[in-house]
């Protein structure tokens, strides 16, 4: 519309568009009440206001939107899962985010690249093996690669055969993808406040009122609001804000940490994991190396780093990608993973009647976001679980059906 | 480096040693139903402060206890089980 262009260029004045709810006051009553800002709260909020009508919602946060592991994870997509229930949900979640920039009108900048998981051992190829076979047989594209096929997907690769641990093969996972992880959190919050969604950052939830089983309001720093049911979607907060409505989980917390190098031109495009040296790393459309692990070795509610854990990915990711000895490290930083028993989220109803949970997302909440924003505002619309998340319910634990998801992590076996 | 202060060792590098969980008291499972033992197998406090937890000096497979600020990461103090007042606990580690 070049004509719009010209008339937008000669206009005096510029008035600043708000995307989300500008500052105003906390309502008496909302219909749903979402307590965390990140990609799944706002993602349940959008589908709620979108599909179902629903738009009387305040998604509160304590900090500001898409500032906790929304912005700390290192943007991996993939549904290469082991268990069935877990490569059925993940490969939902990556059919969502590849229309999503069409679904928003906002670009969240998904690039299809590709995944490969590097195997060190005969054990990891058996595993391998078993992943591609579950895989392909639920409709995920994953293959056992040779080391020939290795060289050729990633040139850039040391695949001698005098290092520490020289790779043998490698399971590729041709629909690994990466996504502007700010952006999934912005369209989704963007969409949401257009169609009446309050959202209200610098808003920290204080205690849960709950009355014969069901939760009646919310008080918050700013505030008591009544509320028709809640949403939990708080990532490392989840066992603190649990406790406010008196229920306990099985989750752990503990700081994932990664960090950033000195940009280059492009020479990496598919994502690159070892589980075996507890690394993984792409690089950035900015050129950024992205590198991450695995989780520290004991759990704290501080997303502090240390020079330890650098150390040990900076060690990792020399023996496969050697150039990068004289690269510099830009950014530091850590998340809060809420670690469960059997590295599956726990979803879906709670002790409390009106009470939702979203939590025990782990390392794997960001590609998830999608499929979790649809299932879990289908569940708070029409009060049934979703055959989808029904396997990912808490009450797993209490009846011995846990979901024990090796694949869970990209430097998990 | 951080430094962890083995009751049996002396001072040593946090590196050396294997985080063993929270402490919990164990029910009697002649005692408990199922409901009960898996909260006490999997739904623990993960409380943001400090809490006592078990360590292990891996190199000479010392089992002891931490008192810990799981905010702050400061080690509070350390000390062997048998200072445990639980008398069951004490017990079994006797």
């Amino acid at each position: 519309m070049p004509f719009g262009l010209v008339k937008f260029g000669l206009r005096k004045k510029y008035p600043a568009r708000h995307q989300f709810t500008p500052a105003c006051d906390l309502k008496k009553h909302y219909d749903v009440v979402i307590i965390g800002a990140g990609g799944h709260g706002t993602a349940i909020a959008y589908n709620l206001a979108k599909y179902h009508g629903i738009k009387n919602i305040a998604v509160l946060d304590k900090g500001y939107l898409g500032g906790g592991n929304t912005a700390r994870n290192t943007a991996v997509i993939r549904s290469n899962y082991l268990t069935s229930e877990g490569v059925t949900f993940y490969r939902e979640s990556v059919k969502l985010f590849k229309n999503l920039s069409n679904e928003f009108g906002y670009n969240v900048m998904y690039e299809n690249r590709g995944q490969l998981t590097l195997a060190h051992s005969d054990a990891a190829i058996r595993s391998f093996r078993w992943r591609a076979e579950v895989n392909q047989h639920l409709g995920v594209r994953s293959e056992l690669v040779d080391r020939k096929t290795i060289g050729q997907l990633v040139p850039n690769l040391c695949l001698s055969e005098d290092s520490r641990f020289p790779i043998l093969g490698g399971l590729w996972h041709a629909d690994g993808a990466t996504a502007r992880h700010d952006a999934v959190a912005w369209g989704y919050a963007k969409g949401a406040c257009q169609r009446g969604v309050e959202l209200h950052q610098l808003t920290a939830v204080q205690g849960i009122e709950t009355v014969g089983g069901r939760v009646r309001a919310v008080t918050t720093n700013r505030g008591r609001i009544e509320c028709g049911c809640v949403v939990q979607a708080v990532a490392g907060a989840s066992t603190v804000v649990a406790n406010m409505a008196g229920i306990k989980l099985p989750i752990h917390c503990y700081p994932l940490q990664a960090m950033v190098t000195q940009p280059y031109k492009p020479i990496l495009n598919p994502h690159v994991s070892s589980p075996h040296l507890h690394v993984y790393l792409h690089q950035t459309s900015r050129g950024e190396f992205v590198i991450g692990g695995g989780s520290d070795p004991y759990p704290l509610y501080n997303t502090r780093a240390t020079l330890d854990q650098k150390e040990t990915l900076s060690a990792a990711v020399l023996e496969l990608f050697p150039f990068l000895a004289q690269a510099r490290i830009l950014r530091q930083w850590a998340g809060t993973t809420d670690m469960t028993p059997d590295y599956s989220p726990i979803m879906g109803l709670s002790p409390v009647e009106n009470y939702y949970l979203d939590a025990g997302w782990g390392t794997w909440g960001f590609k998830a976001t999608p499929i979790c924003g649809q299932t879990m505002a289908d569940l708070v619309a029409s009060k049934r679980v979703p055959d989808l998340i029904k396997p990912f319910a808490l009450e797993r634990f209490y009846r011995n059906q846990q979901i024990n998801e090796a694949g869970a992590t990209a430097a998990s076996l | 480096m951080k430094v962890l202060n083995c009751p049996l060792n002396g001072p040593r590098n946090i590196n050396e040693f294997t985080y063993g969980g929270e402490y919990h008291p164990m029910p009697d499972d002649w005692l408990v139903d199922s409901r009960e033992w898996v909260e006490y197998v999997f739904f623990h406090d993960n409380a943001a402060g400090v809490v006592i937890e078990w360590w292990c000096h891996t190199a000479t497979s010392y089992w002891f206890l931490a008192e810990r600020n799981t905010i702050t990461d400061e080690i509070v103090r350390t000390f062997p089980a048998s200072e445990l007042s639980h008398s069951a606990d004490k017990d079994l580690v006797s």
